[in-house]
């Protein structure tokens, strides 16, 4: 059932679970997982909802503290590292952040250089140019003198990337980003990540709801149902149709996307199983 | 909320240094508005200190009040401005300074406009820890500050542990609830007082900086010239805390920083109260007022100016505008600070921070 | 809008029933009628001066003229801790509103504000004056409370009315103490009233708020049905045919009247018409019927007995029951909102 890549051809993974148990209240919501996040790659993690998948993300984001099991950085338990430290290497882009009244994008982008700024840090050409970078990958470098608050739905979205970006760091965490976006700003946003993990060799994780768009740009997949991973790898790998069917519920079929050959489901409805006589 | 239609895609390497030019210039705007308004701010509160130590009942030329200031003894205006209105300004200013200040890091900070120090209880904390000491246990100076302190904290935890991590509404409801009880302690106090001193009731329940001794105000400048500029240190956090509890941990910025900040802010609020009384409405007003004045971005520094500012005017009103009645500062606070507060829950919808989700 | 924590359908009767039913009535009333007995006799009895049981009906005894001092403040007692308990109920069940108080929503300090413009600006000095202007007073501030709350998309959030009475309560306390600093002799008269007492009244005080509470009460009593269908929901009850403005003018008269009155009287006590509502619909069900003349009798034990605690716990001096009200009515205050804390 559970399909994997072979762990020895993996590169090295600089973030991991180890065990992990997470729960917000007495129920566990992830149960004794292991996860190895390749580094370099783009791994998504999906799942129906409630399976656990958001808590995970955040418990690998040093939001959640785990019940028992650890999250590893580079090795060691990242609840026990200062929390700045931590923010130098990885970075994160949660669900419903806050854009402060009257904040230009310029400004907004620049508070992801704080954990760069020490004790007594001042703002220096370097962070500057890391927001200018960031703005530029981007696409937001036209919106630098606009208020956050004023910009449409996608543009500030890809502020807020740019602000995780300019945090300089080798990992991105985000948890489904695409939500909220129509159907051309996901994309548009997903090519993003992709450009950014091809080019600056960013390892990136997110949560994503949309199965096909997973399938499409994950390097490495990760299927949760109930906190457990019920299926791992490329995927090709992982989207078939049982596991489709055992994680979703959804009777389908998998096909070839035409553009991407990567994986397509298919859902089979109750009303396409009838025969074409019987729909009235 | 304006809807933009995307300009497209443009060429994704533009130059770097044409890209940092443009940084550098969006970054400018908005620091030199705030410049442009602290300095203003400045002069009103300079201003409005003049006019509080020179003019009103007894005027004071300018070349008299520094022969004062220099020891001359000038019979009459001496005793007026060295007994009277110099302490009041200066504790005016200061105590404003301290209010403003405060009450913007607790909104900020908790994201909400009305979990203030002065409507969530820890003000009236203050002075009930305070009057208590002074009318109960006899006791004077820097102890008093001591209690205030621990009054505030104390007030200040228990809200924070009703409202767990739910905060908004809740805090605010059990703040409001808190501040009823202090007040109902301070109001027993009174009944205990052998001699009635109004000073002394009006001072506690609503603020006054009539009648404060220059040892209590040297004690609160101390006070405040070693927490104003802790307060700066910790506030550089406050930007990324703005952007919710979630984005500030994933930049670096944890539970404890943010704990320390608030911690920073009752101390001042307690100082202040220990001082001048739980002058009501300064500290719920100032931040909001600065941030309308700075399009939305809240500022700590101007908060403070517009704390000082609001006091001055406000003890030059009640000394003056209402005739023969020597109002304290507080009463005149609370009688407009209120129907203000009203007219913003009218207006708007106050509960809550209007920072925008990504829908 | 918050609805009352209680109003959970069971069984046949909507509105409450199973172990409740009718064969608890005799209970209910009885306990009640005890509870009201005991809470007076301790009153009489508990003081400074301990006096013998004997010493109440023998009027020969050395110590009945101590009992007959404490009558009158076990009686003015009863009377405003029945009407502020029955005005909270009524106001949380108008308001659906599980915080509503008329201390809270500053119905209190409407009150307080124009006494004190009669005494100070009008030179009123007996209570016969207060009272009307008590009302005005207290009617002014729930409907402008109500007013402002009521503005913007969502109405008159539980939240939104408590903080607005919160500032309409801290605005007018300004005003008050500026009319009396104006007035220096009505401000030492005055300090003690304004924490709530029901000690060194008179009956001839009592006696001339009286009519107004009995009015007060019988107009709540007579909306039990009214506030059970509100429960339900405004467009239910509109539904079901009640002339829903008419009948909430009606409440809202008896709240005036009784919350007026009973700060007319002994000045503003805060937190009885929130705490006893909540322990009664606890004990006895969401049935207004029942609430209602519990919360009066409810109200009135715990007047009394706050005030018989009050006379104890700091010898030589005496706690008045407006601290003594808050002294128990915050932590339940603080307790609700950590219980109701979603409903807001």
């Amino acid at each position: 059932m559970t399909a994997t890549a072979p762990l020895d051809t993996e590169p090295a993974a600089r973030l991991e679970a180890s065990a992990l148990t997470l729960g917000y209240t007495d129920t566990a919501v992830v149960s004794d997982l292991d996860l190895r996040v390749p580094h370099g790659k783009v791994t998504v993690i999906v799942g129906a909802n409630a399976c656990g998948k958001s808590t995970l993300l955040r418990g690998l984001a040093r939001l959640l503290k785990p019940r028992s099991g650890s999250v590893l950085l580079d090795g060691e338990a990242i609840h026990r590292l200062p929390t700045k430290q931590v923010a130098r290497s990885l970075g994160l882009l949660p669900q419903n952040p806050i854009a402060p009244e009257g904040v230009t994008v310029a400004d907004l982008v620049g508070r992801g250089r704080h954990p760069h700024h020490g004790a007594f840090g001042r703002w220096t050409t370097e962070d500057e140019q890391a927001v200018a970078e960031a703005l530029t990958l981007t696409d937001t470098l036209a919106l630098a003198d606009r208020v956050v608050d004023e910009l449409s739905g996608g543009q500030r979205q890809r502020v807020w990337i740019a602000m995780a970006l300019a945090q300089g760091t080798d990992l991105l965490l985000l948890d489904e980003p695409t939500t909220y976006l129509d159907v051309a700003h996901q994309v548009e946003m997903l090519d993003l990540l992709a450009d950014l993990n091809a080019r600056r060799g960013t390892t990136i994780v997110m949560v994503l709801h949309d199965l096909n768009l997973s399938a499409r740009y994950a390097d490495h997949l990760v299927a949760l149902r109930t906190g457990r991973i019920v299926a791992e790898g490329t995927p090709r790998e992982v989207v078939t149709e049982e596991v489709v069917r055992t994680v979703f519920g959804l009777d389908n079929r998998v096909i070839d996307d035409p553009v991407s050959h990567t994986p397509l489901v298919v859902p089979v409805g109750r009303r396409q199983r009838l025969a074409p006589q019987e729909i009235r | 909320m304006t809807v933009t239609v995307d300009p497209g895609p443009v060429a994704t390497q533009t130059p770097t240094r044409d890209a940092v030019e443009v940084v550098r210039r969006a970054r400018r705007g908005p620091v030199r508005h705030r410049r442009r308004l602290v300095g203003g701010l400045a002069l009103v509160v300079a201003a409005a200190f003049a006019a509080r130590v020179l003019l009103g009942d007894y005027t004071v030329t300018i070349p008299d009040f520094l022969r004062i200031l220099g020891g001359e003894q000038i019979p009459g205006a001496t005793y007026i401005v060295m007994e009277s209105k110099l302490p009041r300004a200066v504790l005016a200013v200061l105590a404003g300074l301290a209010f403003g200040v405060g009450g913007a890091i607790f909104q900020t900070t908790l994201r909400n406009p009305l979990a203030s120090p002065d409507i969530v209880g820890v003000s009236l904390g203050a002075s009930a820890a305070a009057v208590s000491a002074i009318a109960l246990a006899g006791w004077t100076g820097w102890p008093v500050s001591a209690a205030a302190v621990a009054g505030a904290l104390g007030v200040a935890l228990v809200v924070r542990l009703v409202a767990g991590d739910h905060g908004g509404f809740r805090l605010v409801l059990a703040g409001i609830g808190m501040a009823a009880a202090m007040q109902s302690v301070i109001q027993y106090v009174f009944t205990r007082v052998d001699e009635y001193d109004v000073q002394l009731v009006l001072r506690w329940l609503t603020g006054s900086v009539n009648g404060v001794a220059w040892s209590s105000i040297g004690l609160f400048a101390t006070a405040l010239v070693v927490l104003l500029p802790a307060t700066a240190w910790a506030a550089r956090s406050l930007e990324v805390t703005e952007l919710g509890d979630d984005a500030a941990s994933g930049l670096g910025v944890g539970r404890g920083r943010t704990d320390l900040l608030m911690f920073l802010a009752v101390l001042l609020v307690a100082v202040a109260v220990a001082a001048a009384g739980p002058i009501a409405f300064v500290a719920f007003l100032s931040g909001p007022i600065a941030r309308a004045l700075n399009q939305g971005r809240t500022t700590l520094l101007a908060s403070g100016l517009v704390g000082a500012a609001i006091v001055l005017v406000g003890d030059y009103a009640g000394a003056y505008a209402f005739a023969d009645l020597n109002l304290p500062v507080g009463i005149v606070t609370g009688a407009f600070g209120a129907p203000f507060l009203l007219w913003l829950l009218a207006r708007g919808p106050l509960n809550g921070h209007r920072g925008r989700r990504a829908a | 809008m918050a609805v009352l924590a209680h109003t959970r359908p069971e069984t046949s009767n909507p509105l409450g029933g199973g172990p409740r039913s009718r064969s608890a009535l005799p209970v209910s009333v009885a306990i009640t009628i005890a509870a009201l007995a005991g809470a007076g006799v301790l009153s009489l009895v508990v003081g400074a001066t301990w006096v013998p049981l004997a010493a109440i009906w023998d009027s020969s005894h050395p110590l009945h003229p101590v009992v007959e001092a404490r009558l009158e403040r076990t009686v003015l007692g009863f009377a405003v801790g029945g009407a502020l308990g029955l005005a909270g109920a009524l106001m949380q069940g108008l308001t659906r509103n599980p915080l509503a108080d008329p201390g809270i929503l500053g119905v209190n300090a409407g009150a307080t504000f124009a006494m004190v413009v009669g005494m100070t600006s009008f030179g009123l000095t007996a209570m016969s004056q207060f009272l009307p202007m008590a009302f005005v007073g207290a009617a002014l501030a729930a409907l402008l409370v109500h007013a402002i709350a009521s503005f913007g998309r969502d109405g008159a959030t539980p939240m939104k009315l408590a903080i607005t009475g919160a500032a309409l309560s801290a605005g007018l306390a300004s005003w008050t103490t500026g009319l009396l600093l104006a007035d220096r002799k009505t401000m030492e008269t005055f300090r003690f009233w304004q924490v709530g007492t029901i000690g060194g009244r008179g009956f001839d005080v009592l006696l001339t708020g009286l009519p107004f509470l009995v009015v007060g009460a019988l107009l709540a009593l007579a909306g039990a049905r009214l506030l059970n269908t509100l429960a339900l929901g405004e467009d239910l009850a509109r539904g079901l045919g009640r002339r829903t403005t008419r009948d909430r003018l009606v409440i809202g008269l008896a709240i005036v009247l009784l919350a007026g009155t009973a700060t007319a009287l002994a000045g503003p006590i805060a937190f009885v018409g929130l705490v006893v509502p909540h322990v009664v619909r606890g004990l006895a069900g969401p049935d207004y019927a029942r609430v209602l003349p519990l919360s009066m009798a409810a109200g009135a034990v715990l007047v009394v007995v706050a005030d018989t605690v009050g006379r104890i716990v700091l010898p030589p001096s005496e706690v008045q029951v407006g601290i003594m009200a808050a002294v128990v009515g915050v932590p339940v205050f603080i307790a609700l909102i950590r219980r109701t804390g979603r409903a807001l």
